[in-house]
């Protein structure tokens, strides 16, 4: 073991009050960092999920003709887009060279054609109006999970079966297996069976969406074989921007990605972690202040140590090291507690609130790369804070301090 | 006489405190030759530790040169000042001022370890084998803190001689000790200064052990008034 650091060690190990106090202290600090920083994350982590899981990532459209597209509200999606022009007029032409493109592109992880258009869904006397969206099972499901989501049925869109969410299927009445027409705006209708029944945990897609097969819908939109979007998942949801715009380019398709078109979502998470940020530069100047002190009074008790080390051949440099160890030990030491209160609240804290499926309302993110950085943060705060108090031993008059030690 | 160990040549030191300056030493010319032991001897405020310090390279002087083994203190830095220290200068302060976080073979190790940069079985080795010539080899583990005042002291000793130092500076080693236990110190240091030739500079009071050193430099208002081998003939 290097002398610095015995010296250090053995300082702390019999500096028995102070060296309590200041692990306390940064024990605390480095818990409430981990902490806000677990249920920051987690709640963004939420949120993003919440968003997306109905949502995909990038969607390609064919470039405007005449009417606006609205912008969908956050967690709705395309289904909300709402336009006066013809179905027809919005189809993709030679969409299996566009969808083959858009799969070759990098970071693309899934791709699936969609015919999406508004229907009204009715049984009885009952009629709601609804986003029909003509899917293929497999490749949609890539793209956005569905089949996670069933609270009922499975996802089966064969011939004449609709996949439709909970509040629709409360709406109207319906269970796995009875039957609603679907009706487009022309007048085109047809009978379908419920296959399965979804929950998104979100009002507007549990009342809205409607899921068919790609022909049913085809079929019903008129849309004679075309699809009107193509819907993308993407291996790193933050940069669907910049890959939205790369696939524009490549099939001459309109691309917006989800970041778009929640952008007020994405300024209130960035405001969220820039304020998780500012409580955890207020905690480590508060942890930094605490080991500054406190070194800094057992610098002037053990002055007459540092004098004694000095006369029997200690440099000024070593007398340094042993303080800045002193303070790397205590970042350590308080990291490893801290680190485990934090994690320990933080797991305490999600598993106060579950929802009726037994998840948890506020999931924590508890990630090794969270502990490392805590940790890294703790060890260079004091260190940091060691600096001081171990420049004023370094620099004690050993003469002095012996003379009046 | 061999070459000089030590060479003070119009050495003076004035404190400074502000605007006030208190000259202490006025000009000290002295030379300590290698295996001389010297008591140090006048009355109090007389400049002793301030020399003492000067010596020991823990302070520099006002004016004048310091020669430690023919070199040119003045021309050393902190750096080379700490490593000439370590190697060559022992101290033994007046009150023992051991660290008492460490135990009494720790407290023997610790210049050791400063030196080398880390503890070695050889330097544990060492340090047990100056304790036990010092007759603590009972007391290696125990804490410097729950160590009677004569212990202490010999553990001073022992860290003093630990990096086998040529001169040994001691302030009042016996100071504050019984006089059977300060015969017992003083013994000490005469058996190493006899047996491993190390030059031993003692600051003392006590005229009895002045007597048996083998010459007494006297230090009246900062400067040597008197210098001169002692009455006894050298052990
Ligand atoms: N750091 C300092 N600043 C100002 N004056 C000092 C300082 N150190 C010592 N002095 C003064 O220098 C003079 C000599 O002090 P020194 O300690 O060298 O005497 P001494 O001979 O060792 O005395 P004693 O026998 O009491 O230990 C004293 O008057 C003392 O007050
Ligand atoms: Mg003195």
């Amino acid at each position: 073991m290097p002398f610095e650091l015995f010296v250090a060690l053995r300082f702390l190990r019999e500096g028995r009050a102070q060296t309590a106090l200041i692990l306390g202290g940064t024990t605390v600090g480095v818990a409430v960092m981990v902490f806000v920083t677990a249920l920051i994350g987690g709640l963004q982590a939420l949120l993003v999920e919440q968003t997306l899981s109905s949502q995909a990532h990038v969607t390609l459209r064919r470039p405007e003709r005449v009417a606006r597209v609205l912008p969908a509200a956050a967690g709705e999606g395309v289904a909300a887009v709402i336009e006066k022009v013809p179905e027809r007029d919005r189809s993709v032409e030679s969409w299996p060279e566009a969808l083959a493109r858009v799969r070759a592109a990098p970071g693309v992880v899934a791709a699936a054609p969609t015919a999406a258009g508004s229907a009204f869904a009715s049984r009885a006397e009952v009629s709601k109006s609804v986003a029909l969206r003509g899917i293929e099972p497999e490749s949609f499901d890539a793209v956005i999970r569905v089949a996670r989501k069933l609270r009922a049925g499975a996802l089966r869109v064969n011939g004449t079966e609709a996949v439709i969410g909970t509040v629709l299927a409360a709406d109207l009445g319906l269970g796995v297996g009875d039957k609603l027409r679907l009706a487009a705006a022309d007048g085109r209708s047809d009978v379908f069976t419920v296959s399965g029944v979804f929950d998104f945990g979100n009002r507007d897609v549990n009342q809205r969406w409607v899921l068919v097969s790609l022909r049913a819908a085809q079929t019903l939109l008129d849309l004679e074989g075309g699809i009107t979007t193509i819907e993308v998942k993407v291996a790193d949801p933050f940069q669907a921007e910049a890959l939205a715009a790369d696939l524009a380019e490549r099939t001459g398709l309109v691309a917006d990605s989800w970041m778009r078109v929640n952008h007020q979502l994405l300024t209130a998470l960035r405001s969220q972690r820039a304020s998780a940020l500012t409580i955890e530069a207020f905690v480590v100047l508060a942890v930094a202040l605490g080991i500054a002190s406190v070194l800094g009074v057992s610098v002037l008790q053990r002055s007459r140590q540092i004098g004694i080390l000095r006369a029997t051949g200690t440099s000024t440099g070593a007398v340094l090291r042993v303080f800045l160890a002193e303070g790397a030990l205590v970042g350590l030491a308080g990291s490893g507690t801290g680190c485990a209160l934090g994690a320990a609240l933080a797991l305490a804290f999600s598993n106060l609130a579950k929802n009726p499926y037994g998840e948890a309302v506020i999931p924590v993110e508890l990630s090794p790369r969270l502990f490392v950085l805590a940790s890294l943060v703790a060890i260079g705060t004091g260190v940091v804070s060691a600096l001081y108090p171990a420049r004023h031993a370094a620099r004690l008059d050993p003469a002095q301090v012996i003379r009046y030690g | 006489m061999a070459e000089s160990l030590l060479e003070l040549a119009g050495v003076r030191k004035d404190y400074v405190a502000g605007p006030v300056v208190t000259p202490v030493l006025h000009g000290i010319d002295l030379a300590l030759a290698p295996g001389e032991f010297t008591a140090l001897v006048g009355p109090s405020g007389s400049g002793k530790s301030t020399l003492l310090n000067l010596i020991g390279l823990l302070d520099r002087p006002t004016a004048g040169t310091i020669r430690l083994a023919g070199r040119d203190t003045a021309t050393l830095d902190e750096r080379a000042l700490t490593r000439c220290r370590g190697r060559t200068i022992g101290f033994v302060f007046q009150f023992h001022h051991l660290l008492p976080e460490f135990t009494a073979l720790e407290n023997v190790m610790l210049p050791m370890m400063a030196g080398k940069g880390r503890p070695d079985r050889e330097m544990a080795e060492g340090a047990a084998g100056l304790l036990r010539e010092v007759g603590l080899g009972e007391v290696l583990d125990r804490r410097a803190a729950r160590l009677s005042g004569g212990q202490a002291q010999r553990v001073a000793v022992a860290r003093a001689l630990a990096l086998a130092p040529r001169l040994v500076l001691a302030d009042e080693p016996t100071g504050n000790l019984d006089t059977r236990t300060a015969d017992g110190i003083f013994a000490l240091l005469r058996r190493f200064n006899r047996e491993a030739g190390i030059a031993f500079l003692v600051v003392t009071h006590d005229p009895r052990l002045a007597d048996r050193c083998d010459r007494i430099v006297e230090l009246i208002d900062g400067r040597i008034v008197a210098d001169r081998p002692s009455r006894k003939e050298p052990a």
